[in-house]
């Protein structure tokens, strides 16, 4: 060590080396976070033509004319109903599989591996294989309906099948990464809490409603969280399979957002569109805080 | 487990095996669910446009045809995509790993003013997706002449949250004596990196290359909202673009572009399952 007023020069350094190290970190979540998310509120109160150039304010016209126009409470109720079967029906599912998991055997890491495939494939791939499994005339959905006796569906064709078919797609492609955290959840519940549920002679059923569900609620809760704002956000299927269609029956929150932005221009719009999706994601993203801060400390 | 504990008489041992042959039966009809479909992509990309519009469907084709890759290769752009997946993949992870490590490194092993509030900003940035924050940057990146560029894929993912997130959790778990005798040492900052930290926190390393490669290879939205050229476009944009490419649906050739685009990430899955599983399922952060 050298001597001590060297030493305070040394600290001085050594804290703007800190800053240092964190700024191209900081810079990035500036410009790419913050600032598109300031923005966005004051393109969401401007009428801006993306032709002409002409930009004025507004106000909050924009917002007005939205929960005014019909078609955009449709986007707004499509997309929380999506979310809402997705986010219900993948976690229930989920929660079947992990608690049938749990043991380590060979079949069930296999099992496992399988039923996640899906969530590291990119939704795009998902998509269009599914639009060929959902194909009307040669579909393999289809044949499997007409096997089981069931009549056969126009799928993605019929806005009234439409949507659910984008649901089915979500489900499945997400059920595995749900499955996958559950189980790590259940695996962390120690022995002896179910040691002690044997030793009351508690049935399966009531040990897994009343230890195993429990004890797993920090997981779950997280999961819906994630769930809610990465269903809320779903692009990739709706452009790909349906463009929003058949008669609008599936055009969701961020394809509505894209089109309103990049097809019709319609800027001051498109970004008070955005503020519903900022609400939902922030509060997703508060509460998910929360629950990490909460893992850290107790770990 | 229990089967060990309670030997039953003979009919009861019976019927639990019988129990179990259904429980396994009805696990592989489940995981059939999620595997069967890559395996009928992959089967149709060796069909005949025939062989596709037949009912019922058959599984395999009669002879299997390489001539859908052929032709799904030459449909668009497939060389270029195929090129820009890759570059573009493996550029932001490069970017990554110089801004994310420092930082980590600051945030895990050092002192300073403000650091829980700064760590809060970053955080920040884990949850807001995309999907929330593409319109400015849209205007933004048009008004510096952007669109259409390298630039515009690359320079919005380098400050990933998640990983300033993940490596400094491990970072973390360095013991502090280490880090003192290095600092003693009068070993720099940047040796204290990267032969001492780095190295210790290889599986997280690992985690996150995964991570950010797979989301990456596998985005489409970004992509798609930031380019309007096909020079700087990718994969998945194509395999999406090579429907709307002919009149009569060609599923066979569709699906084998389709394999393209998903092979290398199966191929990695089978290679490091078990890598990817903690990566993608650590903090939920998808």
């Amino acid at each position: 060590m050298r001597s001590s007023p060297e030493s305070g020069s040394r600290a001085r350094r050594g804290r703007i080396a800190s800053y240092l190290f964190i700024a191209p970190a900081i810079a990035g979540c500036l410009i790419f976070t913050v600032y598109p998310l300031v923005f966005n509120f004051y393109l969401s109160a401007v009428k801006w033509d993306l032709l002409s150039g002409s930009r004025r304010f507004v106000g909050i016209a924009n917002f007005a004319r939205l929960l005014g126009s019909p078609a955009f409470l449709a986007v707004l109720s499509n997309t929380a109903l999506y979310m809402a079967v997705v986010v219900l029906v993948s976690i229930s599912a989920a929660l079947l599989l992990a608690a049938s998991l749990k043991e380590s055997t060979k079949l069930n890491a296999f099992v496992q591996s399988a039923v996640f495939t899906p969530h590291i494939i990119s939704l795009v791939s998902v998509s269009i294989l599914w639009m060929w499994i959902m194909e009307p005339e040669y579909g393999l959905l289809n044949f499997l309906l007409g096997m089981l006796g069931l009549p056969p569906s126009r799928w993605l064709e019929s806005p009234d099948s439409a949507l659910a078919s984008l649901m089915i797609v979500g489900v499945w492609k997400t059920v595995g990464y749900n499955a996958l955290v559950l189980l790590a959840g259940i695996q962390s519940i120690p022995a002896s809490v179910y040691e002690a549920a044997r030793l009351d002679k508690a049935g399966k059923a009531s040990t897994f409603f009343r230890v195993t569900l429990p004890l797993l609620s920090p997981s779950l809760f997280f999961l819906v969280i994630v769930n809610v704002a990465s269903s809320f956000q779903v692009f990739d299927s709706v452009s790909v399979m349906t463009q929003g269609g058949p008669m609008d029956s599936t055009n969701l929150l961020v394809h509505w957002i894209y089109q309103t932005g990049f097809e019709y221009y319609r800027i001051g719009e498109a970004a008070a569109g955005s503020v519903f999706l900022f609400v939902i994601v922030a509060l997703a993203t508060f509460l998910n805080f929360r629950i990490v801060s909460g893992r850290i400390h107790y770990q | 487990m229990a089967e060990r504990i309670i030997p039953g008489p003979g009919a009861r041992s019976a019927a639990r095996l019988a129990g179990s042959a259904l429980r396994a039966a009805i696990l592989v009809a489940i995981s059939a669910v999620f595997v069967f479909p890559f395996l009928w992509m992959l089967t149709t990309s060796f069909k005949t446009l025939g062989e596709t519009i037949v009912f019922p469907p058959r599984l395999l084709p009669e002879s299997w045809k390489p001539e859908n890759y052929e032709l799904a290769w030459k449909n668009g752009r497939f060389p270029t995509y195929l090129f820009n997946s890759v570059f573009i993949s493996l550029s932001i992870l490069a970017c990554q790993l110089v801004v994310v490590v420092p930082a980590a490194y600051a945030f895990a092993c050092r002192a300073f003013a403000g650091k829980k509030l700064l760590f809060g900003l970053v955080l920040c940035g884990l949850m807001i997706p995309g999907q929330a924050t593409f319109l400015p940057i849209y205007l933004l990146f048009s008004e510096l002449g952007l669109i259409d560029t390298y630039a515009a894929l690359i320079a919005p993912m380098a400050a990933s949250s998640f990983g300033i997130f993940l490596i400094a959790q491990s970072f973390r778990q360095v013991p502090l004596e280490i880090i003192e005798a290095a600092r003693l040492d009068k070993a720099g900052t940047f040796k204290l990196i990267a032969r001492i930290l780095m190295p210790m926190a290889k599986p997280a390393l690992i985690t996150f290359a995964l991570f950010s490669f797979i989301a990456h290879w596998n985005d489409y939205f970004w992509t798609l909202s930031m380019t309007t050229s096909d020079a700087i476009r990718t994969l998945p944009i194509g395999v999406a673009m090579l429907k709307n490419v002919e009149n009569v649906k060609s599923w066979h050739v569709i699906m084998a572009g389709n394999m393209i685009l998903v092979a290398p990430i199966l191929a990695i899955y089978l290679l490091a399952s078990k890598y990817i599983k903690t990566a993608f399922t650590y903090s939920g952060v998808k």
